[in-house]
């Protein structure tokens, strides 16, 4: 059982691990149910059937759910195997620190009532391996996709094409880095610590647990009392002095079973004898981790030299381009699908399963401090192509909706705004309309304006045409700041 | 190649490394090609006379337009000295006399690369040719062109200039008389050629006939001592029909032997059209000639003209020079029957592929708004060569060489600096010798890649 166990776990956790490491969006076709299978996406997408059935498995098998499908459990059970590793039968016993179960997972529901998603995602399991796998694993799995690549083309294969790597966000970064160390040093030292006493998964499952048809059992006729299931009990559920387990805190991971010399230890139909609420709060212990918010608004200013349209004097050579700029947009850009802002905020549990896949390196998560890890749109690097809808066909969450191509032409996620006085077709002779003519519906268009007390043939905007998809601000040769860019819309519409 | 041929390759190409470390490099037999420097004669290169000057002038000469680069401590491409040293080295050992530069080939490099590497052997051994390359309005008068002649010199290490060209004529006839007369230039470098320091003047003329022609009448003035013209096997009667802009090649080949004025070519390969050809037309060539390079016919093809000085071809790596070499130490002038094939049947063949004239001459760069034009059109002629344009999608190879042209793009061509950044500034235009509308194929291309993009992502 514990096999089965081991194995279900590694598929799960390699799976959804590819799921955030593949740009190519072919992990998604296979894989994508697992990020729907997760517990708080489900929540939050109001997927009733998944809800239904993680709780029905609870309510059977215990929190097997733990155990075999949180990434973020399995993330800890693999730095547990090197605590063991280095030192055997290192668990003991500890109380339930009930009081701070609750109190976390009541905060917890209270800032995502209050729309403080951001913060309160801090802690959610899923989304915090996602933050991991795409800020910390993506850039390496990247890389040695470009090593392949650049094999692939001296040995003139298509097999591999490769990508930009870049961070997207400083503060996702530096979280992700201390989630990983937090949670290193906490699963190494006590095993499962941060799953029974912060994650707010894990409470609401530890509850239901309790009440569970299968289960782990002392057989008191056997039980020398010698406590090596304790010492073994990554959850340090195991009260072996009075052949209690808190069931709570047992993550079905049925190690202690075979660790059992006197194979005293069971796991099957409940007997009503043996139960065990053991939900005594108390013993301050092992702080809750100090996570940070971080104030952090990285201006990662790339040196860069201005591009110059200067008379050219010899053959050959590239220009240099100098590095676009995020404009200040007074509301942000959210992806179709999302439906409004708000929707995107009360679903969004900020995993970075749509920034990994974004093909064209639009999407990028918040630094804004409410909405922190947020996914938000930005054309510095690429545009919202008219062929992609992957950030909606991956998103667990309904934060933002699958879309199909032919609906994404008509949805309205922002306009385009002018900036004439960076405008090559005011400022220069050389004729600029390129945001007019690749203008995917046609809302750019040239005509003759007066600026500045001269008339100036350039372009405008049909706010009503626009979509916001923002070629224009990403093919507009302005540089550091686009002529044009888009402010995005609260509510999206429709054409 | 589909992934997993890949990884496959990859895990036996390996094994390959692994074999060939243990068997090593024994024995094995030599290609019949002959394509190695060791088989290449010395003292044999084929030399012609210029008349004018009695110069014995290697029939292949070293273009340097196309030197090699590398990469800089900063980050910048720069002049490769040391290979270029080399380059320069084996071709006077072989006999090649004849080297032509320019004030703005290679970013601006290439005169005091060559001169460097020229210097190192004694001034009379070869032959140095460069041009009069006014193109910017600043460098538009008699002190700034004058400036410019000086610099050459100086640049080159030298105090005479063998061959010195006005560059590209053949626009028009005013931007000529803007360039070369109303600055005075032309009558200064006149009278360097009375005071030696200029042993031969010329021009290199891409356009039009009539500016031709016109430059013939002036030759009773002027007396040009050569002329150096696009031709090749292509252009003999097709450079009209590809281009309506240009003239056909036998014209200006005949005008100029009329008049006695010594030919030098460029573009013998047409920036590679005619050295990277599609299968079809390599299996013609190699029909005749199993062993010999597509290239070479297209030199052996000028060489045999009796009017042609010299061939110029920009040899970027030490394989170019060896195959040219061969092609000339010494020459084997084409059969009658050999010529017409090549003008007639191979010319057909090569027509029917619809690349975009671009020769890879950098003379459009840099584009001011950042764009890689020579790498877009380079790109999209090798997959027209090649056959790999995704065409049909009912094609069964639709969907791969939809994934390699598009993947190829980003390969060849950095995002930022792809056809779709194309603002139709139209500066380019006037410096394309080839005439190519170039905003326009840009924006041709551009709709083709965005119509492969829009089927599905990659």
């Amino acid at each position: 059982m514990r096999k089965v166990r081991i194995i279900l776990a590694w598929v799960f956790l390699l799976g959804i691990t590819w799921l955030f490491l593949d740009f190519t969006g072919t992990a998604h076709a296979w894989l994508g149910w697992m990020a729907k299978l997760q517990f708080l996406p489900a929540v939050l997408a109001l997927n009733v059937g998944v809800i239904v059935g993680l709780v029905a498995i609870t309510l059977v098998l215990g929190r097997i759910y733990c155990s075999v499908i949180c990434p973020l459990g399995i993330l800890q059970d693999v730095f547990a195997w090197f605590g063991k590793k280095a030192k055997k039968n290192r668990y003991t016993y500890s109380k339930a620190k009930s009081w701070l179960r609750y109190a976390m997972l009541v905060v917890f529901v209270l800032l995502m009532i209050l729309g403080l998603g951001g913060i309160a995602t801090l802690i959610a399991p899923y989304s915090a391996f996602g933050r991991i796998a795409q800020s910390l694993l993506q850039p390496l799995w990247m890389w040695g996709n470009n090593l392949l690549a650049m094999m692939a083309e001296r040995a003139d294969s298509y097999a591999f094409y490769s990508v930009d790597v870049w961070m997207k966000s400083l503060p996702v970064l530096i979280i992700a880095v201390v989630t990983v160390v937090v949670l290193f040093v906490l699963a190494w030292r006590g095993g499962r610590t941060y799953c029974n006493t912060i994650c707010p998964v894990g409470t609401v499952l530890g509850f239901l647990s309790r009440f569970s048809l299968l289960k782990i059992r002392i057989d008191e006729d056997k039980c020398i009392k010698c406590g090596l299931c304790a010492k073994n009990c990554k959850a340090s559920c195991i009260d072996f002095k009075s052949m209690k387990v808190d069931y709570s805190r047992c993550v079905d991971c049925f190690d202690c079973i075979g660790k059992c010399k006197k194979g005293a230890i069971s796991y099957g139909p409940y007997r009503a004898n043996r139960v065990n609420g053991a939900n005594k709060p108390n013993k301050p212990n092992e702080t809750a981790e100090g996570r940070r918010e971080f104030l952090t608004t990285s201006a990662i200013a790339l040196g860069t030299i201005a591009l110059e349209a200067q008379a050219k004097k010899v053959d050959g050579g590239l220009a240099e381009i100098e590095d676009k700029q995020v404009p200040q947009r007074s509301t942000k850009i959210v992806p179709p699908g999302a439906l409004s802002i708000k929707n995107l905020e009360d679903h969004c549990t900020g995993c970075q399963l749509c920034v990994s896949k974004c093909p064209n390196d639009v999407l990028r998560p918040s630094t804004d401090l409410m909405h922190l890890m947020q996914p938000e749109m930005s054309f510095e690097r690429g545009y919202c192509r008219p062929e992609c809808t992957a950030c909606g066909d991956v998103c667990p969450t309904g934060a933002i909706h699958p879309i199909t191509k032919e609906e994404k032409t008509a949805i309205r996620i922002g306009h385009a705004v002018l900036v004439r006085k960076n405008c090559i077709a005011v400022t220069t002779d050389d004729g600029c309309g390129l945001c007019a003519t690749k203008c995917p519906t046609g809302a750019v268009m040239l005509t003759t304006v007066e600026y500045e007390g001269k008339s100036v043939y350039a372009p405008v905007v049909d706010e009503e045409k626009c979509i916001g998809c923002g070629t224009c601000e990403h093919l507009c040769p302005a540089r550091p700041f686009a002529a044009i860019y888009v402010e995005g819309h609260e509510v999206h519409s429709e054409n | 190649m589909d992934r997993r041929e890949f990884i496959k390759k990859l895990g036996l190409g390996g094994a390959a490394i692994g074999t060939a470390a243990v068997v090593g490099c024994k024995g094995g037999s030599r290609g019949e090609t002959g394509s190695s420097l060791s088989d290449v004669p010395k003292g044999k290169m084929t030399l012609r006379e210029n008349h004018n000057s009695g110069d014995k002038v290697s029939i292949l000469g070293y273009g340097c337009m196309r030197w090699p680069t590398k990469k800089g401590k900063d980050g910048k491409e720069e002049m490769d000295q040391e290979r270029i040293n080399e380059l320069v080295d084996t071709a006077l050992e072989y006999g090649v006399n004849y080297f032509d530069t320019s004030p703005v080939y290679c970013q601006g490099m290439s005169e005091r690369a060559t001169g460097i590497a020229l210097s190192r052997h004694p001034r009379e051994s070869y032959y140095i040719a460069t041009k009069m390359s006014n193109f910017s309005p600043d460098t538009q008068t008699k002190e700034a062109s004058i400036a410019m002649y000086k610099n050459s010199l100086k640049e080159l290490q030298t105090d005479y200039i063998d061959y010195m060209l006005l560059h590209a004529v053949g626009g028009s006839m005013e931007e000529y008389q803007t360039r070369f007369v109303d600055t005075g230039i032309l009558d200064y470098l006149m009278k360097e050629r009375e005071e030696g320091r200029v042993r031969n003047l010329g021009f290199s003329f891409h356009g039009q006939q009539s500016v031709f022609d016109e430059m013939m009448r002036l030759h009773d003035d002027v007396h040009w001592d050569f002329v150096q013209i696009q031709m090749n096997y292509l252009d003999w009667f097709h450079a009209n029909e590809m281009n309506s802009f240009n003239v056909d090649a036998n014209y200006l080949y005949d005008e100029l032997t009329k008049r006695d004025i010594p030919v030098v070519i460029m573009e013998p390969l047409l920036g590679g059209r005619l050295s990277k050809v599609n299968g079809n037309v390599l299996r013609m060539l190699k029909a005749k000639e199993p062993d010999k390079t597509a290239a070479s016919w297209a030199f052996r093809y000028c060489g045999s003209y009796p009017n042609v000085l010299t061939a110029l071809s920009g040899m970027t790596f030490m394989e170019h020079l060896v195959d040219n070499l061969h092609s000339y130490c010494p020459l084997q002038p084409l059969t009658e029957e050999e010529r017409t094939y090549l003008e007639n049947d191979v010319a057909n063949e090569i027509l029917k592929y619809p690349t975009i004239p671009c020769t890879g001459c950098q003379y459009c760069m840099p584009c001011p708004y950042g764009l890689d034009i020579p790498g877009i059109f380079a790109h999209y002629n090798k997959c027209i060569n090649e056959g790999l344009m995704p065409s049909s999608t009912q094609d069964p190879e639709y969907a791969k060489l939809r994934r390699a042209f598009l993947v190829g793009y980003d390969r060849s061509v950095p995002k930022l600096r792809q056809a779709n950044h194309c603002i139709e500034c139209c500066r380019c235009l006037e410096h394309c010798p080839q005439k190519i509308e170039i905003p326009n194929e840009m924006h041709k291309i551009d709709e083709y890649v965005e119509k492969l993009k829009q089927e599905a992502p990659l």
